[in-house]
């Protein structure tokens, strides 16, 4: 009972859902359950910290790793999950009933997803993984409207048989090496002979049909066509949540089986990390391309992520490319997923407050917001900044960093597609920024918005700017939080 | 070095301190703004001036980095803030610091939203002298990066005409270009393992991990396209014209310095052996652009084109003295820079003023104006002169040190032909300046612009100052020579000069 502590996160988390639906039957003002959510988070957080100095282990039997690279991504899932529910103050009102679900489910979630970045074993990832979608797959659709209710049906269909493609290759892999964790993966494959993927073709079907399911996770094409329907048709603080926590959850699960069970021998990584790399250059670019023509503002940053993601598959393609990776390689992919999160948060925040107020996810309909509420448009134009990767935010310097590691691991080619798909995404980004402070309102309204939504934004675009000017702490804070991988 | 107060991080940031006084002031008075932003430029400039006269310009300071800060900033890439000033960099941070104090005087009158635009012009300043004080490449990106920013904003909500247009142009040319730049930069990291600009000055670079052909052309091209050199000119006229007069000002100015400046900085500097090979080419871009550019600019019927296609044959001296590969021509093409930068920003204030009094920028519709405008036509006809390079201004002195430079020149074979096309430059130039002036000040007068005034008091204090520097420098251009020339020598060594 004494490995209890190591899930104490999780645990204290799914109290506090818990609590809150129970509260939620009670009492009258709803605005109570917000508070409670968030100080789960706080709990939580407060845990991880409490494990961060700790020793790393590997607690029931060998199922989850406590170490620094799964606590990172839980005080990062933990700060998207307290910062959606921020934003999300305003936005409840929508579903007068049911609010208190709504908490628990994003808070169930999040167990899922922390369970999900510390889990060493397949099965394990693949209950966590179930965990957290099942939660999401409810709370896209909980507008219930046709949209949203298209979006959630979408999602289950989709992410079922991504989830359906995952457990087979998993079999496969099993089937192979005879294990279901992942260091003895690693281990049995060490003492295989060959020199080449090709000569285990089940080990290399199961390998790409576990890539698969993750690309679906993390929205990489071409498993990434749910991702604008259901971005468009989910409550606004989901598609932020899918959007950062579920995204960083993914590539910390895939990186993690990578590295640790497919990590050695060096024809093996070389290997993946070259599908990773192809990957990434068409995401990108797809991603990118396709953003240009959005009108709508929720479907554009749906095609953005889809770009990003191609821009994190690029600092995972380098650590799988080399033989010899230093701290900066491994930590880009960490660094970019830390800065993107924040400036993604930011935009989807401010874009909520606003949206609200004026009823149009139309990126037309952000005309004059510059007028309207100049405060909410200089926080948005501080996002778009940043993940068009322009100084002085965390984004110009999250680009840098991950095609550094990239360039040394000898992927010139691929960051020079990358640098070029950056300009192609400052068209689109700066269309917002364009509208906003340069047409003309199409009314003198002012658009207020709540306390709660105003401090999560506040939060997300200072950190931006601080990471951007001084980025040297929250390096060494990813460095050590990837330590654990050196190929 | 004894007295080190830090005075460079005092430059580059008291404009951004000043932006935030402005930002901070809720509701200020249009006058609060202005002053607050004069405030700031103002002393921007004063402490330039004092870096300038405290500069050692003794023997054993050659080739040395002064005022030098250097404090570890992202260790885990081994990045440093890390600023210092050579006579290379020196006289452009004046000439930016200056163009700072002026373009806010140029700006005295503008009516829409006065606190955000006096923010992005601000911004702008420091952004341009952090690009001429870093020492650090990701530094130097840094700031190279964030002058898009308040330039994109500064076109596209204060500018005229096909604004947007112009303003998207421009940060997608400039984001191009520094997308090549920024993986030519990591290339050089991953083969010297140092963003250091000072040590990386004289390394030989060698690898095996990308051909230094590959790494030059990737590195030039942003600069390229910033100076701007033909083909990658086409942004340069729409941004001009369509941008307001301060933002065009400081544009020419000091902007399109940066592309020079880099190419020395790093193009020649890093990789002399590279630049050697391929000088011819490089050149022959230089003589195009300085006659294209000239010849453009005699069929332009809008002031403010005009002096932007003038650019950009001006802007080919500067290549032309760049890869003409000499002591004495690298010398000349970065006076030329400095030379160019006040004299095409007087350009600009004049055309603006012009603007203002009658509302139009289109040579047909003009004639007449000295009648009105007396002090105008002073100012302008000798900006004009200076452009075409009259003695005695400081336009003749730079263009002469670099075709001298560039004519003697032994660095690239057939540097006699270059120079003597590039020469015809001047020819060309003395028509469409000449033209252009009698075209607006000597025709017949109209009746239309009867009613127009003169310059005010606040337009002859920015318009005089910049007229005082082009006689002053000109007539003694040691003032400046000696210091550059002390930048360029341990440059014009590596390449054997």
């Amino acid at each position: 009972m004494d490995q209890i502590k190591y899930i104490a996160p999780e645990l204290s988390l799914l109290c506090f859902a818990l609590i809150i639906i129970m509260v939620d039957l009670f009492i009258s003002n709803k605005k109570a359950l917000a508070i409670l959510a968030v100080a789960g988070a706080l709990v939580s957080a407060f845990f991880v910290l409490m494990l961060w100095n700790g020793q790393a282990a590997e607690a029931f039997y060998r199922t989850i790793a406590i170490d620094q690279f799964g606590l990172f991504f839980k005080l990062l899932i933990l700060a998207a999950t307290a910062l959606v529910i921020l934003a999300s103050n305003g936005y409840v009102a929508k579903f007068e009933r049911f609010q208190g679900e709504f908490y628990a489910l994003l808070m169930l979630s999040a167990v899922g997803l922390m369970l999900l970045v510390s889990a060493i074993n397949l099965i394990t990832i693949f209950v966590a993984l179930e965990l957290s979608s099942i939660s999401l797959y409810v709370l896209v659709s909980f507008l219930k409207d046709k949209k949203s209710s298209e979006a959630g049906l979408k999602y289950l269909i989709l992410g079922s048989v991504a989830s359906a493609i995952l457990l087979y290759g998993m079999a496969l892999v099993f089937g192979m090496t005879g294990n279901t964790c992942l260091t003895c993966i690693a281990d049995y494959i060490k003492g295989m002979p060959g020199t080449s993927l090709l000569q285990t073709p089940a080990l290399l079907v199961g390998l790409i049909l576990i890539i698969t399911g993750f690309g679906f996770k993390i929205a990489s094409v071409p498993f990434q066509m749910w991702v604008p329907d259901v971005y468009e048709g989910a409550p606004t603080p989901i598609t932020a949540y899918l959007s950062v926590a579920s995204k960083a959850a993914g590539f910390a699960v895939i990186s993690r089986i990578l590295l640790t069970a497919f990590g050695v021998p060096e024809w093996l990584h070389n290997d993946w990390a070259m599908i990773i790399a192809v990957l990434a250059a068409v995401t990108m670019t797809v991603g990118n391309i396709t953003a240009l023509l959005q009108t709508n503002i929720k479907r554009m940053l749906g095609y953005s992520s889809i770009a990003q993601a191609g821009y994190l598959m690029v600092g995972l393609a380098a650590m799988g490319m080399g033989s010899q990776v230093d701290g900066n390689v491994r930590s880009g992919l960490l660094f970019f997923l830390l800065s993107y999160t924040l400036t993604n948060l930011g935009a989807f925040i401010a874009i909520i407050a606003i949206s609200n107020k004026i009823n149009s996810d139309q990126i037309d309909d952000f005309t004059g917001m510059g007028k309207r509420a100049p405060l909410l448009a200089v926080a948005l134009t501080i996002c778009m900044v940043s993940l068009t990767g322009l100084p002085p935010t965390a984004g110009l310097i999250a680009k840098i960093y991950i095609f550094s590691g990239a360039v040394d691991q000898g992927l010139l080619w691929l960051v020079i597609i990358a640098v070029i798909n950056s300009c192609i995404s400052a068209f689109y980004y700066f269309k917002v920024v364009k509208v906003m402070w340069m047409g003309e309102p199409a009314s003198a309204d002012k658009v207020t918005s709540s306390w709660p939504e105003w401090l999560a934004i506040a939060l997300c675009c200072i950190s931006v700017v601080v990471i951007g000017v001084l980025p040297g702490a929250f390096i060494a804070l990813t460095q050590s939080a990837s330590a654990l991988f050196g190929i | 070095m004894a007295l080190n107060l830090n005075l460079l991080s005092w430059i580059v940031f008291l404009p951004v301190i000043g932006l935030i006084v402005i930002a901070l002031i809720p509701r200020p008075g249009q006058k609060t703004v202005k002053w607050i932003a004069l405030a700031a430029a103002m002393a921007s400039f004063i402490l330039s001036i004092a870096v300038f006269i405290m500069f050692d310009r003794s023997e054993s300071a050659i080739g040395q980095m002064q005022f030098v800060e250097k404090v570890s900033w992202i260790p885990a890439i081994n990045s440093f803030y890390h600023l210092g000033v050579d006579g290379l960099s020196l006289p452009l941070v004046i000439l930016m610091t200056f163009l700072g104090v002026v373009s806010v005087l140029v700006s005295w009158k503008i009516q829409l939203n006065p606190k955000q635009y006096f923010i992005w012009i601000l911004l702008l300043e420091t952004s341009i002298l952090g690009v001429f004080c870093s020492l650090d490449l990701i530094l130097f990106f840094l700031f190279w990066e964030l002058e898009l920013i308040p330039m994109f904003f500064l076109i596209s909500i204060w500018g005229s005409g096909r604004k947007e247009y112009a303003a998207y142009k421009y940060l997608i040319y400039t984001l191009v270009g520094s997308a090549f730049m920024l993986a030519g930069i990591l290339c050089v990291y991953f083969i010297t393992h140092t963003f250091d600009m000072t040590a990386l000055a004289g390394i030989q670079i060698a690898s095996s991990f990308i051909p230094l052909t590959a790494l030059f052309f990737l590195l030039i091209v942003g600069f390229a396209i910033k100076l701007p050199v033909f083909p990658l000119h086409t942004w340069l006229p729409d941004a001009h014209t369509n941008a307001p007069t301060a933002a065009s000002v400081i544009l020419a100015g000091a902007l399109l310095k940066m592309g020079g400046y880099g190419m020395i900085r790093l193009c020649v500097s890093m990789l002399p052996q590279v630049a050697v090979q391929y000088a011819p080419f490089m050149l022959t871009l230089a003589v195009i652009g300085v006659i294209y550019g000239a010849a453009v600019t005699i069929r332009q019927t809008d002031l403010k084109r005009l002096i932007a296609y003038s650019s950009v044959s001006h802007m080919g001296y500067v290549l032309l003295g760049i890869f003409a590969l000499d002591q004495v021509s690298l010398v000349g093409a970065s006076f030329q820079m400095f030379s160019h930068g006040v004299i095409t920003g007087l350009l600009f204030a004049m055309v603006g003023l012009v603007y203002d009094k009658t509302h139009t920028r289109d040579l047909n519709n003009l004639s007449g104006l000295a009648r009105q405008m007396p002090v105008i036509v002073v100012v302008f006809s000798i900006a004009g002169l200076a452009s075409l390079g009259l003695p005695g201004t400081v336009g003749f002195a730079a263009e002469f040190i670099t075709f001298a430079g560039s004519f003697a020149s032994t660095a690239v074979a057939g540097m006699p032909v270059f120079t003597l096309i590039a020469v015809l430059g001047i020819v060309v130039t003395s028509g469409y300046i000449l033209w252009m002036l009698q075209r607006v000040f000597y025709g017949y007068p109209l009746d239309k612009y009867n009613g127009v005034g003169d310059a005010d008091a606040v337009e002859m204090v920015s318009t005089f100052s910049f007229v005082a520097v082009i006689m002053a420098v000109g007539i003694y251009p040691a003032v400046l020579t000696n210091v550059i020339s002390m930048g360029i020598a341990p440059i014009a060594k590596l390449i054997g000069m």
